[in-house]
């Protein structure tokens, strides 16, 4: 397997009035080609800006950045456009990433044109076919955004990422403003794109279901640091860190026969600005001790089964 | 088993919006009715007409452009519908009340949350300011806000804790019926089984009936007694939660559990529903499903098929003779 981007110590910080916000804070991982790794986590843990730093909309504070084993942590404007042509990203709201003004074919032709290596004959077949295969209609060629659903929307917004066959994209919760229904269809497409051409996900989501359908490998993140990572059936089958489990234990569940504990944390996320050393999970932690107040790192659990708490062991026994 | 008494019940409710353009039908003759201390949920996607029918029960459709159609909403066996505004004050946020889905946007910036919790109980309550100071301050309390916030501004809680305020003001004059439209549909997943468990334990403590709005099947399960599945503007099928969850009967509802990624993860692919939700400007012929249901035959494109009673207390809103297999 061939490690298509790896991250190490990747920071990013935000200066506030308040101080520094850490929105990522030290975070390390790779992705193998053609695999999906499900990034999750409640509103402002990062996850976003993690996303956004990894394809360079974000510059990263500190840390290294690995694409292909090449080191893109720091690149100039020219390489830059030439490593968006693999890197792409599918935003989440398919009301306010499109361009009003800008027609269907518009705006998935863009790209191929920026790139000056494509006639028009040949730009319109691509975008043609990319119009196909993500299921639009041809009679929606020249139909701007307000004119339509949510699904055709975000179908543009795919067919856009697309196009120039990128390698690696990142998936900024791709489904999360549309309907089930609809989103099953959005899912299902982008699993037969990524099978069809190789395409390598980063799926960022708050929806726990939709992340263990679509991912190969999980990273749960809280407040900027990835605090459990592993596969996507290990983690639900076996979370470990007291985060995982009531996060997990906090989902409704479409059965009326299934009986759960569920733990109800106290409390709400802390703020990210200038936080204390230890783990951040502590305030809302129901087996928080004293030495919970020292930074905790990942530690192998066994099988690649990362976990950051210094208490794992004693809970999970 | 208690017996059963009828609060709310909803008959033939149509609404629509005009505008210069077209007219959008947005309820289609919707009827259910809701019992004392009982959860009705109305399960949907979005543009299916649910919070046009939360709206209408509150009396609060913008008119114009809404205009209701036709139909009746008899609460306590008085029609809202036809009643003057001067009375319809007196039970909408005492009697029914609502809590909205964002909580970010129904709170008004410039009161204090203590201020905005007072407000309802001194109109409702016909008690001194002081009193409903009070009375607002153990609201607060109850919905696990210390009273000493009593005097803070929207912007200087989270989003979880401005819907503990929404919803403390819906409660505060014990209303017979809480209408919930979505109400954690805009809070984190640990935020959401926090403010549904304490949603909960006050309707219980307090008796109330509640109808709640929600896209989420998962919600429904967990705090639902009898279930409606709207589908634009109609309701396809309507019964006990078991009825629902055990033998779904419409396509559409076996549609949308389908469509569901399950958590236990052992399916390969989704099965989603095809094509999309109706223009409700432009609705089909007869079923109003036809176009996406995979059973559909001659006769469903040309007949609306009624709500049949398959079961009881179980209706569906479909010919199919054998819902097997669905």
């Amino acid at each position: 397997m061939e490690r298509l981007l790896e991250v190490q110590h990747l920071k990013k910080y935000f200066k506030t009035p308040g101080g520094m916000l850490h929105a990522v804070d030290d975070v390390s991982f790779h992705i193998e080609k053609g695999k999906t790794v499900g990034i999750v986590g409640e509103s402002g843990c990062g996850k976003s800006t993690l996303g956004r730093t990894l394809i360079h909309l974000l510059e990263s504070t500190d840390g290294k950045i690995y694409f292909h084993g090449e080191d893109i942590t720091h690149v100039d404007k020219h390489k830059l456009r030439k490593l968006r042509e693999h890197m792409q990203i599918i935003f989440q709201d398919p009301f306010s990433s499109l361009n009003p003004r800008m027609t269907t074919v518009e705006t998935i032709e863009e790209p191929l044109r920026l790139t000056g290596r494509y006639g028009k004959e040949e730009i319109r077949e691509l975008t043609r076919k990319m119009m196909e295969t993500v299921g639009l209609d041809e009679r929606l060629y020249h139909a701007y955004p307000h004119e339509l659903d949510g699904g055709r929307r975000q179908r543009i917004g795919i067919a856009r990422a697309l196009i120039l066959n990128p390698e690696f994209v990142v998936c900024d919760e791709p489904v999360s403003a549309l309907d089930v229904s609809i989103q099953a269809q959005i899912l299902n497409l982008m699993q037969d794109l990524q099978e069809e051409r190789n395409f390598t996900y980063v799926f960022i989501t708050h929806d726990l279901s939709v992340v263990r359908h679509i991912s190969d490998e999980i990273c749960v993140m809280y407040l900027g640091q990835m605090i459990e990572k592993c596969g996507a059936k290990e983690l639900f089958e076996n979370p470990l860190h007291p985060y995982t489990k009531a996060l997990l234990s906090a989902i409704p569940i479409p059965d009326i026969h299934v009986k759960r504990n569920r733990i109800i944390l106290k409390g709400e996320i802390t703020s990210p600005v200038e936080p204390k050393p230890g783990c951040r999970f502590a305030a809302r932690c129901p087996y928080c001790r004293e030495e919970c107040s020292i930074p905790q790192s990942l530690q192998d659990m066994g099988e690649g089964h990362m976990v950051a708490c210094g208490r794992v062991k004693e809970i999970n026994r | 088993m208690e017996s059963k008494e009828l609060l709310l019940s909803v008959k033939e409710l149509a609404v629509s919006y005009r505008t210069s353009e077209e007219i959008v039908r947005a309820v289609n003759g919707v009827s259910f009715s809701v019992n004392r201390k009982e959860t009705l949920g109305l399960v949907g996607e979005t543009g299916a007409g649910k919070t046009t029918i939360a709206k209408a029960i509150m009396s609060i459709l913008p008119d114009p452009p809404a205009s209701v159609d036709g139909g009746e909403i008899l609460f306590e066996e008085n029609d809202l519908l036809h009643m003057p505004e001067k009375e319809i004050r007196k039970i909408r946020g005492k009697k029914i009340s609502m809590i909205f889905q964002d909580p970010m946007t129904a709170l008004n910036p410039v009161f204090t949350v203590g201020d905005q919790i007072a407000e309802g109980i001194r109109i409702h309550e016909n008690v001194s300011r002081k009193e409903s100071e009070e009375r607002a301050k153990a609201m607060l309390e109850m919905v696990g806000i210390p009273s000493s916030r009593y005097g803070e501004y929207p912007h200087q809680f989270s989003g979880g804790m401005k819907q503990r305020v929404v919803i403390a003001i819906a409660l505060s004059c014990n209303p017979e019926l809480l209408i919930a439209d979505e109400p954690t549909t805009a809070l984190d997943v640990t935020i959401q089984a926090q403010v549904l468990e304490m949603i909960g334990n006050l309707k219980e403590q307090m008796g109330t009936a509640m109808i709640l709005i929600t896209h989420d099947l998962g919600i429904v399960a967990e705090v639902c007694d009898n279930v409606a599945v709207v589908y634009a503007g109609e309701i396809v099928e309507m019964g006990s939660k078991e009825d629902l969850f055990d033998r779904p009967a419409h396509p559409y509802t076996n549609g949308l559990f389908a469509a569901l990624p399950s958590l236990a993860g052992d399916q390969k692919r989704l099965k989603p529903i095809k094509g999309l939700t109706p223009n409700p400007a432009n609705l089909p012929e007869g079923c109003k499903f036809w176009p996406r249901c995979p059973y559909a035959t001659e006769e469903c494109r040309q007949e609306n098929p009624g709500l049949r009673e398959i079961g009881p207390g179980h209706f569906s809103r479909c010919t199919r003779k054998s819902q097997e297999g669905c």
